[in-house]
């Protein structure tokens, strides 16, 4: 039985759980992916994140680390022999750390509001997230400095931070009939997802946008049939 | 060269304090901006257009944002007084926690102290769950930090100071000696530190802001 001293507790669809692979990726670290079965959690988990309960949890040796941005910035810091994740200057560290909190604080929000929303709200919810592309996209052109990424030459935090969420835009787009990312309006963020994308890091752990669309639809079915909550 | 860093905060927040505690800390001089939240300043929203928000720190013309974004930025930038340990698993927990005190803690801490009668009960059982966390990850150190205060110490201000004023505003009892006696001492030991104490609001203004803005305090319980 191969023994790994890296592993990674997590589920496909989650762009979470991609974040760490992808960082482990650029490292090119060796690690087991331990699939938590959906709907339910295991012992593994509950025990190496009694606190949240949630994936993605990285276990090196026999320590968790959880909070997908702070396993990032971990494996950055022990596996310095890879390609730096993270900017040497701290003023650059600074904003990909800020752009990357806004990610997942007001555009995750945006997104994951848009999803659920009906009528008049799905509107408002709608603008949120061109906004936030908008601000991105003006982000983009500061930090890339005309270079392929966020983190110039190669993919770094922030890349890491908001290409996680490729996929579910797609399938936003799809089930809300918009297109978020436009060569109109987000030229700069259009080429930079192609990149991010076809990156070697990040290839072999970006779902489908078909098979997340499954699973979107398994999602939007449980919730419409989820029982009343108690009183 | 001369260093310019301002500070824009408010008074009253634990976050720009937060800052302002990280740079008494390493013993860095600053311009500190007053900032009426109310009315904010084009400075401040030319500086932090994306939230318009304090605390911004502005360091030789150059803003950051988000208090703990700033904290981080602070330590690698003057590196004397360290806030942060060098050893990575180390600097994960202490962000883990910090991340916990922001996104669970705060909100549980309100709703505890100043949530409706019917939901009281069930608030201050959820922030006493959430505090038992910290108690144990508190251990017998004196410090989050160890020996001395970092980060998260740092992040956890708003338990070491203004979490007692919520209670003595609003007249809730959650922080207690008898369930908490690590996070009492330790709050003990944190705003006794002079570049914390320094940095400290008011207690009685702070009480009296927190009477008015959340309208406690006048009701009998």
């Amino acid at each position: 039985m191969a023994k790994n001293d890296v592993k990674v507790l997590g589920a496909w669809p989650s762009p979470y759980v991609m974040r760490p692979r992808i960082a482990l990726n650029i490292k090119s670290v060796n690690y087991d992916f331990l699939e938590e079965t959906f709907g339910s959690k295991s012992e593994l988990l509950l025990q190496s994140n009694p606190v949240h309960k949630k994936v993605p949890v990285l276990i090196h040796g026999d320590k968790p680390i959880c909070e997908s941005m702070i396993i990032v910035e971990y494996i950055d810091e022990v596996w310095t022999s890879g390609p730096s994740i993270l900017p040497s200057d701290p003023y650059d560290r600074a904003i990909q750390r800020f752009w990357a909190a806004y990610v997942d604080e007001k555009f995750f929000a945006a997104m994951k509001g848009l999803r659920s929303a009906q009528g008049e709200e799905r509107k408002a919810f709608l603008d949120q997230v061109t906004e936030g592309l908008a601000l991105l996209e003006e982000a983009f052109g500061k930090c890339s400095k005309g270079k392929a990424f966020f983190g110039g030459d190669r993919i770094g935090l922030l890349d890491i931070a908001f290409g996680s969420f490729l996929g579910w835009l797609k399938v936003t787009e799809k089930v809300n009939g918009v297109k978020l990312l436009d060569e109109a309006k987000t030229p700069g963020l259009v080429k930079w997802a192609e990149r991010f994308c076809a990156d070697a890091a990040v290839k072999s752990v970006m779902p489908e946008t078909e098979k997340l669309l499954e699973v979107s639809k398994v999602l939007a079915a449980k919730m419409k049939g989820a029982p009343p909550p108690k009183n | 060269m001369a260093e310019e860093v301002l500070v824009f905060g408010a008074w009253g927040s634990p976050f720009s304090r937060r800052v302002e505690m990280a740079l008494k800390l390493k013993g860095i001089e600053y311009k500190y901006i007053e900032e009426d939240i109310t009315n904010k300043s084009p400075s401040l929203l030319k500086y932090n257009p994306v939230h318009k928000k304090i605390p911004v720190l502005v360091h030789n013309g150059k803003p950051v944002a988000e208090s703990l974004v700033i904290l981080e930025y602070i330590d690698e930038t003057w590196k004397d007084s360290p806030i942060l340990s060098k050893d990575p698993y180390e600097r994960a927990n202490a962000r883990f926690w910090a991340k916990f005190i922001d996104e669970k803690c705060l909100s549980a801490i309100f709703k505890a102290c100043l949530g409706e009668d019917k939901e009281h009960e069930k608030a201050l059982e959820e922030a006493s769950e959430l505090l038992q966390f910290l108690e144990n990850e508190l251990k017998e150190k004196r410090y989050f930090g160890g020996e001395t205060v970092g980060l998260l110490d740092i992040a956890a201000n708003i338990i070491g100071y203004w979490l007692g004023v919520l209670e003595e505003a609003s007249g809730a009892e959650l922080l207690t000696r008898e369930k908490f006696p690590k996070l009492c001492n330790w709050a003990n030991e944190f705003v006794s530190v002079s570049a914390i104490k320094e940095n400290l609001p008011p207690r009685e203004k702070l009480i009296a802001y927190m009477r008015n803005r959340f309208g406690v305090g006048t009701t009998s319980k």
